[in-house]
């Protein structure tokens, strides 16, 4: 290479805009300005947390509480005090950052969490013709992408790995591993006692058999008037792991083939010790702010890392409620669990521990089950700061226009080809992508039973990742999110639940709707199919969209990666953590295709053959897997 | 005593961790669990000399909650010797006067409020063999060939095992050398554990090893820093003291250690060697490169958790690529 490809001009005159402040985004902010990039946008929502601190070094405890944007800028300025950064306190998502906002950018570099926010800025870079260095970490791992309009594939032409789902039926009668009884002891069971009370819950659905009304149910878990909150807590507790435990147990087919839930009394765990134990708590009970209101502290538990036992477990449950009744008692209706949430974790940890061992499964600790409740994804300073200086690199590669140069970096934790540091040469954009290629898409749906508001949540929502759509059938406008006029607010609302036969502009099999994001300039057509039937397990939503990347479940994964060469999936690197908690493997399948120089591709096929199955590295922070689950399962019925 | 053993009488004394370092180090610990958590607070780190790529160490380090970090660097700051180094604001009146390595200290304290933070002062030449034994790693950079060798046998000399590292970043390219002596450690394969035992050559006799006898795809970066070290240390220059008026003197070292190892020259490219010598100082996102892989492999060794690397990495913007090579006699 003749001239230097690092040469400092192609930087000074750049202006760059970074979305995320987090764990990429503190190292990248320091890299960029270190490396003499003069103008610097920077967009993050959320404020600081403790348990950032071990690895976003622009924070302090003193900044807990405050925006992660401004704090970075002020923060890098201390060493770079000439260039500027102009933070945003804000949603990538807000209407402010439209088409025209993405323009004044040279190159955009994404530190994100979530692929939500991931897409909406691949469309946004796609519609502003503004390219994309997209990255993400998890643990030891870690990836950079450049996307070029035209050039490199997008970040939606790969299939994304979809959320791990779990029949409802698993959570509320069958449960098989801890992760089970989590989520029901967060989604159901937490959501019941402290949500809000008009959403709908399966908590109850235990059984085909139909032993109980539901009426009677819902008087359980409503407190009386005056009622010992003791007491309360008691009842509840024979409730959720004593009676339905039996009622579940009656419904014997369930039960050939499996191992027998035992229920749990709380007389049999607590003997009655339990009324004295009372009196004490009151007294170390001191301090009374919200968040730090603690049934391990009322206890005097303090280490995260024990597992306890089950009559420890059930004084922790029993202290948590107690504890949300009398200190927290105002939020009561309106919670959501939030893995901060101190008291929220134990109670969470507690039931989910108690319903383990009525069913035979072990128990966890409580930083394990916060981890699963708050799909909290693994997190360190020194792959960030690695990614980050992947990611400067390849922006002023971008910045040169220097597209022959342009790679994919993985860094692995396990060398491959004696490589910690994988370089591979970007993808061409999917042909039949339906985000930058304008491919329309197919939908099977019953246009007699599905509303229009089901097409707008499971397909246009969901599925397509729109923020504010518009959906159109030829020339008729039927829907219209975000700023509308007032009369047409109404005929909208009434069009939301209408099926889709019964529209104004009736869609049927053969119609075609054209589905637009006027914020993400993002038009896509759908050709409609009705079909009748729909398999409730297979297709929960009751409509299959089709000519899109699908997610890949895990399964499917595993297959492509054990000798699928075809697949366009091929050159993720995946990375899941293996039941038992052992090392963080890392797979790196590759297309047959040209490598820089002329590396040997076959020994990394080979590997891959050996190793484990994994899941694409996404997500830097809080990956939201199951929260994002969760509508699916709130909204099915059991049969 | 071996390395595990070691590491037992670390965790002996079984203290847990606190609330607060159970709080502050929540997404770690889930990386590398508890025992690896507290085996690093126990940990005693020393650098010498601190460049871009040592900044980038060193606050990796203090963020992970290494127990102590002493920093040796009597060099008074200038504008130059800031240019890749985040840690020192670049306002004379707050550096004027002050060695870097007090500079560095300063704002590193900051970082981690649980980790002990420390200046020494000194030549690394100069230590005793004692000075070593405080420490658990050893990191140097930014001096000759000698003193790192020196420093490198003295940690040899001790009955302790004292992790050491060597590491230079030049232009968009950088270089780790690791030596953990006899290294023992355990890991999990599918489901059983296997023990691991890596024996590592010492900085001297790594750089020893003939080149005909490594094999041919060697990183030419490594030949091409070894022709720089030696220009440097011919010429009686400091690490990093080099310029494009070097290039012809450096083009015709090069040439005659080829000659004398039996190298082809095109193992180290003219261009490579350029790149070198024109621009000495740091590229920054190749320290944040090579400092995030150094501290990764500062955490393996403290904690026992991780294949650590054997014994060389190379890192070059150009081609993108992060390479372990293993340099031992056979």
């Amino acid at each position: 290479m003749a001239s230097p490809p690092f040469s400092s001009c192609s930087v000074k005159d750049a202006k760059v805009l970074m979305v995320g402040a987090g764990g990429i985004g503190c190292e990248l902010l320091k890299t960029l300005a270190l490396s003499g990039f003069p103008d610097i946008h920077i967009i993050d929502m959320d404020t600081i947390e403790v348990s950032n601190l071990n690895r976003q070094f622009l924070f302090r405890q003193s900044h807990v509480g405050q925006s992660k944007a401004k704090v970075a800028r002020d923060a890098v300025l201390k060493f770079r005090p000439h260039i500027n950064i102009t933070p945003y306190h804000a949603n990538v998502k807000d209407p402010e950052f439209n088409v025209d906002f993405f323009k004044q950018f040279n190159v955009v570099l994404n530190g994100l969490d979530n692929l939500d926010a991931r897409r909406h800025v691949n469309r946004l870079c796609l519609a502003a013709n503004v390219p994309l260095v997209e990255s993400g970490t998890t643990g030891f791992l870690g990836q950079v992408t450049v996307h070029v309009k035209g050039r490199t594939e997008c970040y939606e032409c790969q299939p994304k790995p979809a959320p791990k789902t779990y029949p409802v039926c698993t959570i509320t009668s069958t449960p098989s591993k801890f992760v089970h009884c989590v989520v029901w002891a967060k989604d159901l069971l937490f959501a019941k006692l402290f949500g809000d009370k008009n959403q709908e819950n399966d908590l109850n659905v235990r059984s085909s058999d139909g032993a109980s009304s539901s009426e009677n149910v819902e008087d359980v878990f409503e407190r009386r008037k005056d009622e010992d909150i003791d007491q309360y807590g008691r009842k509840i507790f024979d409730h959720v792991f004593g009676y339905n435990i039996e009622l579940a147990l009656s419904n014997e087919e369930t039960w050939k083939n499996r191992h027998r839930p035992k229920p749990i009394y709380s007389k049999d765990v607590l003997s009655d010790e339990l009324a004295q134990q009372n009196g004490n708590l009151e007294k170390n009970n001191v301090c009374d702010d919200e968040l730090s209101v603690s049934a391990m502290a009322s206890l005097g538990m303090k280490n995260p890392q024990d597992i306890w036992s089950i009559r420890e477990n059930s004084r922790i449950f029993l202290e948590a409620l107690r504890l949300f009744f009398t200190k927290r008692e105002k939020e009561i209706g309106n919670l959501g669990f939030d893995k901060d949430d101190q008291l929220a974790v134990e109670f969470v940890t507690s039931a989910a521990n108690i319903r383990a061992a009525s069913f035979g499964i072990p128990l966890h600790s409580l930083f394990e089950a916060k981890g699963i409740a708050g799909n909290i994804v693994h997190a360190v300073a020194t792959t960030n700061a690695v990614i980050a200086g992947l990611i400067v690199i390849e922006a002023i590669k971008v910045l040169q226009n220097d597209i022959k140069n342009y790679r994919m970096t993985y860094c692995l934790e396990h060398p491959s080809r004696n490589m910690l540091l994988m370089p591979v040469e970007p993808f061409e954009p999917n042909k039949s992508c339906y985000v930058c290629s304008e491919t329309p898409l197919s939908l099977e749906i019953n246009t007699n039973r599905s509303k229009l508001k089901d097409f707008v949540e499971k397909i246009v929502k969901a599925k397509l990742g729109m923020n504010l759509p518009l959906i159109m059938c030829a020339s008729n406008l039927l829907y219209e999110a975000g700023d509308v006029e007032d009369d047409m607010i109404a005929i909208y609302e009434a069009n939301l639940e209408k099926v889709l036969a019964e529209l104004p502009s009736p869609v049927t099999g053969g119609t075609m709707l054209t589905v637009e994001d006027m914020q993400q300039e993002f038009v896509c057509n759908i050709n409609i199919k009705h079909r009748e039937e729909f398999d409730e397990e297979k297709e929960p939503d009751g409509m299959v969209l089709s000519g899109w990347t699908q997610p890949v479940s895990a399964a499917e994964n595993k297959d492509k990666s054990v000798g699928n060469g075809a697949s366009p999936s091929d050159a993720l690197v995946t990375a899941v953590e293996s039941e038992k908690n052992d090392e963080i493997t890392v797979v790196s399948t590759l297309k047959k295709r040209k490598l820089p120089e002329e590396t040997d591709i076959s020994c990394a096929d080979a590997e891959a053959k050996h190793q484990k199955q994994l899941e694409v590295i996404d997500d830097e922070d809080d990956l939201v897997m199951l929260d994002g689950d969760l509508d699916s399962f709130k909204k099915r019925k059991l049969s | 005593m071996s390395w595990n053993r070691l590491r037992l009488g670390m965790d002996g004394d079984g203290e847990e961790l606190t609330a607060q370092e159970t709080a502050l180090y929540d997404r770690q610990i889930r990386v590398w669990g508890a025992d690896a958590q507290r085996r690093l607070s126990k940990a005693h780190v020393l650098v010498y000399g601190m460049k871009g790529t040592v900044a980038e160490f060193c606050k990796n380090i203090v963020l992970a909650g290494v127990g102590s970090l002493t920093l040796v660097d009597d060099r008074v700051a200038t504008e130059e010797a800031l240019s890749s180094n985040f840690l020192i604001p670049p306002v004379e009146s707050v550096y004027g006067g002050k060695t870097l390595a007090e500079l560095c200290c300063n704002s590193l304290k900051d970082f981690n409020p649980m980790v002990r933070v420390s200046v020494e002062k000194g030549d690394l030449s100069n230590f005793g063999v004692e000075f070593f034994s405080k420490f658990d790693v050893v990191v140097v950079s930014c001096c000759s060939l000698s003193a790192k060798k020196l420093a490198n046998d003295k940690c040899r000399k001790l009955s302790k095992r004292v992790a050491f590292y060597a590491v230079e970043c030049r232009d968009s390219c950088g270089e780790v050398f690791v030596d953990l002596q006899d290294y023992k450690y355990s890991k999990k394969k599918q489901e059983e554990t296997i023990g691991c035992d890596l024996k590592y050559p010492s900085f001297e006799d790594a750089l020893s090893v003939p080149w005909r006898t490594l094999h041919k795809r060697m990183s030419k970066l490594y030949f091409a820093m070894r022709v720089i070290e030696k220009f440097e240390e011919a010429e009686g220059r400091s690490a990093g003291e080099v310029s494009i008026a070097d290039l012809s003197a450096v083009l015709k070292l090069k040439k005659d250690l080829c000659i004398a190892q039996s190298l082809s020259e095109s193992h180290v490219p003219d261009a490579l060697l350029e790149r070198l010598v024109t621009n000495a100082t740091e590229f920054p996102p190749v320290c944040a490169v090579i400092g995030g892989i150094l501290g990764q492999e500062v955490i393996k060794a403290i904690s026992g958790k991780g294949d650590p690397l054997k014994n060389f990495f190379f890192f070059d913007a150009f081609d993108g690529k992060g390479i372990i090579e293993d340099i031992s006699a056979k």
